[in-house]
Parts: C-alpha cells; structure tokens; sequence
C-alpha cells in the first residue's frame, strides 16, 4: 500500500516539477512549487511508514507550515513589493 | 483489538489510499493539461487538500493497526489539521495575486471574460460592497468601464448582477 502510494506521490512529483519549469506565468510556477511541497508533506509521511519509522511524521509537519508561509511570503512580496505592509494603502483603491 | 476489526481496518485503509493515489495522480496531470492558471489552480487545489485527507486517514487507520500508538495519530491528525487550513488558503491567496496583477481568465473558447487587465485587478480589490459591484462578464454591466476606478457611482446600475 505506501509502496504504491509512495509511487504515485513520485511521478505526481516529476508532472508538478514539470509545470514549474514550464509555466507561462510566475503564478503557474507558483502554485506547482505549492503543490510539490504537498506532495513532498505526504511523501515523507508515507515514506516513514513504508520503513516503519513513522518519526517522520515531525518532519512533514513542521514541512507544510514552512510550506504554507514560503508561499504566502511570496505572494505577499508579489502582491505589494514589500514584506513588511500590513494592509491596502488607501491610494490603491 | 478482535483480529476481524485489524482486517476491516486494512482493508478499509488499503481503499482509502487508493482513492488518495487516485486523487494526486489526476492533480499531476491536470497540472499539465489544463489551459490556463485558473483552471490548474483548481486541479492543484482540490486535490491537494482531497488526496491529503484520504492518504493521512488511510495511514491513522494504518497506525491503529500497526503501532497502536496515540502520538503518531495526534501528529498525523495535526498534519491534516493544518493542511486543511493552509491549502485552500494558499490557493486563495494565489487566484487573487493573480488577478491583482492583471491575469484574465478565459473562458472554454479561449475568450477572456473580464474585458481588460485593470478590469481584472479592479475586480480582486473589490472585496467589500462599499467598493461597489464589478462586473464579471462583459454585457452585464456595460456602463462599469466608464467609471474612473473607483466603481461607487455604478451601484445604482449593478442591482440586476
């Protein structure tokens, strides 16, 4: 079971590196490095019960949260040129 | 644990992994063949969060099985926990990025749907009705480009969208 899902984690993992360096868009670029730091929380998951070390569970873990800011943080420098703007400046509307 | 629950618990896992396999593999390739951003953040979207929930209950129900041990399933129901929080808003914060910075979506003839770039980061400003309605496809609210950005003045034309 976690040897076939692990090998469908990894070619999912070859499509979404695909479409990072293929994507048109930064946003296409974007959203495949998202998905692939998904994949990459399940596949150290199922990774650690296919060895029977399921320790690795910490590691996925603390992976998606980082995941999750890389990409919000990202977003945020796209959206307003700056990390550290907290709301719409008025003039933006 | 009776040895037929252990049995039922697998075999229960075992189609829940499946249909998580099943899930990751159609977000990959609809990655790939999908036309445009909006469409691929959808295939990504759903089903990052969808293969997440099935793969993570699949390996809980693994670990009543195999290790009978509480911290792996609190870890894991962590896992799910945050990932249910973080992807919808990840792919949330994506789609509005992209149409603050001007990317408009196309409908299935490859005709955009909203008429020009600023029309489209208009769009993803306009969160609260006090910003007025902006219209989202062309001919529902014709008079909304003559507006000089700030879309107020066109509530009293917008009533029928």
């Amino acid at each position: 079971m976690f040897v076939a899902a692990a090998l469908a984690l990894l070619a999912t993992m070859i499509l979404t590196i695909a479409r990072a360096l293929l994507g048109p868009t930064l946003y296409d670029r974007l959203l495949a490095v998202n998905s692939f730091g998904t994949k990459i929380v399940l596949f150290i998951a199922v990774f650690g019960f296919l060895t029977g070390r399921p320790e690795f569970l910490d590691i996925a873990l603390v992976y998606s949260l980082i995941n999750f800011i890389g990409t919000v943080a990202v977003l945020k420098f796209y959206e307003y040129d700056d990390l550290g703007s907290g709301a719409y400046q008025e003039d933006d509307f | 644990m009776p040895e037929f629950v252990l049995i039922l618990f697998t075999v229960v896992a075992w189609v829940l992994m499946l249909i998580g396999c099943v899930f990751v593999i159609a977000g990959g390739v609809g990655l790939i063949r999908l036309p445009d951003l909006y469409t691929r953040l959808h295939a990504a979207g759903v089903t990052d969060t969808g293969s997440t929930i099935f793969m993570l209950l699949a390996m809980l129900l693994m670990t009543v099985v195999e290790y009978q041990n509480p911290w792996i399933a609190g870890k894991l129901l962590l896992i799910l926990f945050f990932t249910l929080f973080t992807t919808p808003t990840a792919s949330h914060a994506l789609a509005k990025t992209a149409l603050l910075s001007g990317l408009v979506p196309v409908d299935e003839n490859g005709k955009p749907i909203i008429e020009s770039p600023e029309m489209a980061s208009k769009l993803a400003l306009s969160r609260a009705p006090e910003h007025g309605e902006v219209a989202i496809a062309p001919g529902v609210n014709d008079g909304l480009q003559k507006s000089d950005g700030r879309g107020n003045e066109n509530n009293d034309k917008s009533e029928g969208s």
